[in-house]
């Protein structure tokens, strides 16, 4: 058959482009994790309150050490909640 | 040797400002009569709670830095718990880093910047800006 050499996709075949995850904390020099400003713990959360893993956000596991230990820290100050809905 | 140390604690809020303020002077003092010496203080105010302490939604924050010998944590802390007015308090030893990351809030806050970036050193905004760069929101725990 003739056609069979010059194929036609319905959908162009989507070719994953996924951007590298990184630690953000390596990128731009972040030493120390500080637990006195929730708003930026928030973004290692999810909407619960749960402390993101490291797959999702690209972190290190130096730093997700200390991101974990920065949000415990937070939660025992009520700066951020042990559990919750909607946190964003 | 001394230690440096930051000490964070949870006043009730039906202090009044003057109580308030005893309160603050009651630690600062006892640090200093301890051989301790105080780096800097700093008042956050009343703010709400994230979950309810002792039936409270709201508390004075008040924030110590200071070095003191490392057994005087504990006698710190203990004055913390015999009082009443204290709903919570956090005790924190600061490494080099951490050191670093509170000189450079403070002068942060000096120079009239409400709130510091979270860099140690070399704060580089837009590192730190660019939050939604990596998929996080969807997040699906599969328990619910």
């Amino acid at each position: 058959m003739a056609q069979n050499d010059n194929v036609r996709y319905l959908n162009p075949p989507t070719v994953e482009v996924r951007k590298k995850k990184y630690c953000r904390f390596k990128k731009a020099g972040i030493k120390y994790v500080d637990y006195k400003d929730p708003e930026f713990l928030k973004k290692f959360l999810n909407e619960q309150g749960k402390i993101l893993p490291r797959r999702i956000t690209g972190t290190s596991l130096k730093f997700q050490r200390k991101v974990a230990q920065a949000v415990k820290r937070a939660r025992s100050l009520a700066l951020l909640p042990y559990v919750t809905d909607l946190l964003k | 040797m001394l230690k440096q140390y930051e000490t964070v604690f949870i006043a009730t809020p039906v202090l009044s400002d003057a109580q308030m303020k005893e309160a603050v002077a009651k630690y600062t003092d006892f640090i200093r009569n301890n051989g301790g010496e105080i780096v800097y203080e700093e008042d956050w105010g009343l703010k709400q709670l994230a979950y309810p302490i002792q039936h409270k939604t709201s508390g004075f924050y008040y924030l110590i830095e200071f070095k003191a010998e490392p057994e005087f944590v504990a006698n710190l802390e203990i004055q913390y718990k015999r009082d009443e007015r204290i709903l919570r308090f956090l005790t924190v030893a600061l490494d080099k880093d951490a050191v670093a990351y509170a000189e450079h809030r403070r002068e942060m806050k000096a120079s009239g910047k409400s709130t510091p970036a979270p860099a140690a050193e070399a704060p580089k905004a837009e590192d730190v800006e660019d939050v939604t760069e990596y998929d996080v929101e969807p997040v699906e725990t599969k328990e619910d």
